[in-house]
């Protein structure tokens, strides 16, 4: 709840290494991570900014606590979903999928890092996506169903 | 694990509330605040006076039917009713619409299959409907325009031979729209006389002229909560020669359609509420509206990138503000307000257990950026100026907290 009213990490990065955008703002869910990452892949700074709700905005704070001085693996491997809710002192089951999908966010940015940099991914990076990317692209995708469900018909007011 | 962890994370929300000074509740279409003279009204029956059964024979039995039926016979009055034999109290407004339109299918299984309703009807309405279709029912839903009023034409169209109920609700729970009921009733008697027509008037109660006789309608639902009385009860009008089935058995009491010992405290509270918002009517909707315009005027006066969702002007409930702040999630902002003593809620996706955003404002058009960013507000009577004055000196800074904290994700 602290982090909710006063979160750490908030805000835009100008010098990112990478951005990564998770969730979509129709499903009154969005995550945007800022990390600089410097040469030896640890992660120096990590910031956010978030279209959600007060669990959506406390996960993400914590995730970037989380992560500072971590390396790309050990953020990589170490951080999941649960140990995010744990960390955050548990959430109600209807906001676990704010802390899947802050960590989804996390992992999108990291594998982004290395398909910017044209690395090869290493042994720990899984060329298939994990449970938490899995979940951030089918809320991606199910914001999108339910956008084309909305009538076409009505008009748009003002 | 997790209910435990809830109950603390709630502990501590409720903690960091103290200190507050000045308290607003503005949810009023979710519970209210029952004033001390309803309250005063209310006490004596659990241990004074009629506390006992009122079909049973002695003094505390005889005491509460006579109070009951004095209850009866006010509630038939407020809403325009032939006579007092017309009016069942149910325990909420969800029971009320229940009954409605479960006994009367039922009633009626033999002469047709179908129901039509609006799509913004309350969910309480929505879902009993959608849940017929176990036996064999199927419902049609009419549209609305972008303020909510819904399509005459489309109704027409929809009522066959086969219509057994209709059920439009007077008043929008969420948008304020005022049906033109009065020209839907007829319309739906010219096409199937035999059609029933229920309107759930929960929200039009006390905030509109209301008369069940002259509107023609078959079956209407009121809620005390939603006039400032207490919670657990409402009440359910079904005009007079239409047979309805119970859908609960139990003991009968005063009322054949619903069982069960009469809740007598609860209906003298109704009552005793209905009587505050009847006496001086006029009186109390102007002092809704001043207090309803002063508050959505201020809020447009201080914040940009706003949407007014449903109608301006007469067409709308005088108590209603539902406003859609862009760029700011309606959930994020409940808790902030709420932080700051002003309560209220929002049609947020995240806000609600379903998980889905309000299906009034999608329904009305609103995408769900601007569903995700509303917030519904609504005013009593017994709200002052001073009040309206404290929410609009701390809205705007909760609004351009939450904003801050979106930055650019999510703008398009």
């Amino acid at each position: 709840m602290d982090l909710f009213r006063n979160p750490k990490n908030l805000g835009k990065m100008e010098d990112a290494t990478v951005v990564a955008v998770a969730g979509n703002p129709a499903c009154g869910d969005m995550i945007t991570f800022y990390l600089k990452i410097n040469d030896q892949q640890v992660i120096e700074k990590a910031t956010f900014e978030s279209y959600g709700c007060a669990a959506n905005i406390a996960t993400s704070s914590i995730v970037t606590e989380m992560i500072k001085d971590l390396t790309l693996e050990k953020a990589w491997t170490d951080i999941t979903w649960k140990k995010v809710t744990e960390e955050i002192g548990g959430l109600p089951s209807v906001k676990f999928h704010c802390g899947v999908l802050a960590v989804g966010a996390l992992k999108r940015a990291i594998r982004l890092y290395f398909d910017q940099k044209k690395l090869t991914y290493p042994s720990w990076l899984s060329k298939e996506h994990t449970f938490e990317e899995k979940q951030a692209l089918e809320e991606e995708e199910l914001a999108k169903t339910l956008s084309k469900r909305m009538k076409p018909e009505a008009e748009k007011q003002q | 694990m997790v209910g435990y962890c809830m109950v603390e994370n709630v502990k501590e929300l409720l903690k960091l509330h103290e200190g507050i000074t000045h308290e607003v509740y503005l949810d009023n279409e979710n519970s209210t605040t029952v004033p001390p003279e309803v309250l005063d009204a209310m006490l004596p029956y659990y241990n004074k006076k009629a506390y006992g059964n009122p079909t049973l024979t002695h003094k505390p039995g005889w005491e509460a039917f006579e109070t009951i039926m004095g209850c009866f016979g006010k509630i038939s009055r407020y809403l325009g009713a032939k006579n007092l034999e017309e009016i069942t109290f149910t325990p909420s407004e969800t029971e009320a619409n229940n009954l409605a339109i479960v006994a009367s299918c039922f009633a009626q299984k033999d002469k047709g299959k179908k129901i039509v309703i609006s799509e913004i009807e309350p969910i309480n309405v929505l879902q009993v409907a959608e849940m017929m279709s176990k036996f064999g029912f199927s419902t049609t839903k009419i549209p609305v325009n972008n303020e909510g009023f819904v399509n005459l034409e489309k109704l027409k169209e929809a009522i066959d031979n086969q219509t057994v109920l209709v059920s439009i609700a007077a008043v929008n729970n969420e948008v304020g729209t005022i049906q033109p009921l009065k020209e839907a009733v007829d319309i739906v008697k010219a096409k199937n006389p035999n059609a029933l027509f229920h309107t759930d008037a929960s929200d039009a109660y006390g905030r509109i002229p209301l008369n069940v006789q002259q509107l023609g309608v078959d079956m209407a639902t009121v809620s005390s909560f939603k006039i400032q009385g207490p919670r657990g009860v409402g009440a359910f009008y079904l005009k007079e020669g239409i047979n309805l089935e119970r859908i609960l058995e139990g003991p009968i009491g005063t009322q054949k359609l619903w069982p069960g010992v009469e809740n007598t405290p609860l209906i003298v509270g109704f009552t005793k509420a209905s009587e505050l918002a009847f006496t001086d009517f006029e009186g109390n909707v102007a002092k809704l509206r001043a207090l309803r315009d002063k508050l959505v005027d201020g809020i447009f006066a201080e914040l940009t990138d706003l949407r007014f969702n449903g109608p301006r002007g007469d067409k709308r409930s005088p108590d209603n503000a539902n406003i859609s702040i862009l760029r700011c999630e309606g959930e994020a902002l409940t808790i902030e307000l709420s932080l700051k003593g002003v309560y209220v809620s929002s049609g947020s996706a995240c806000s609600r257990r379903l998980l889905q955003p309000s299906h009034v404002l999608i329904a009305i058009g609103r995408i769900f950026e601007e569903a995700h960013g509303s917030i519904l507000m609504k005013v009593t009577r017994t709200h002052t100026e001073d009040d309206i004055s404290y929410v609009l000196d701390v809205l705007p800074s909760a609004v351009n907290r939450i904003r801050g904290i979106v930055g650019s994700t999510g703008v398009h």
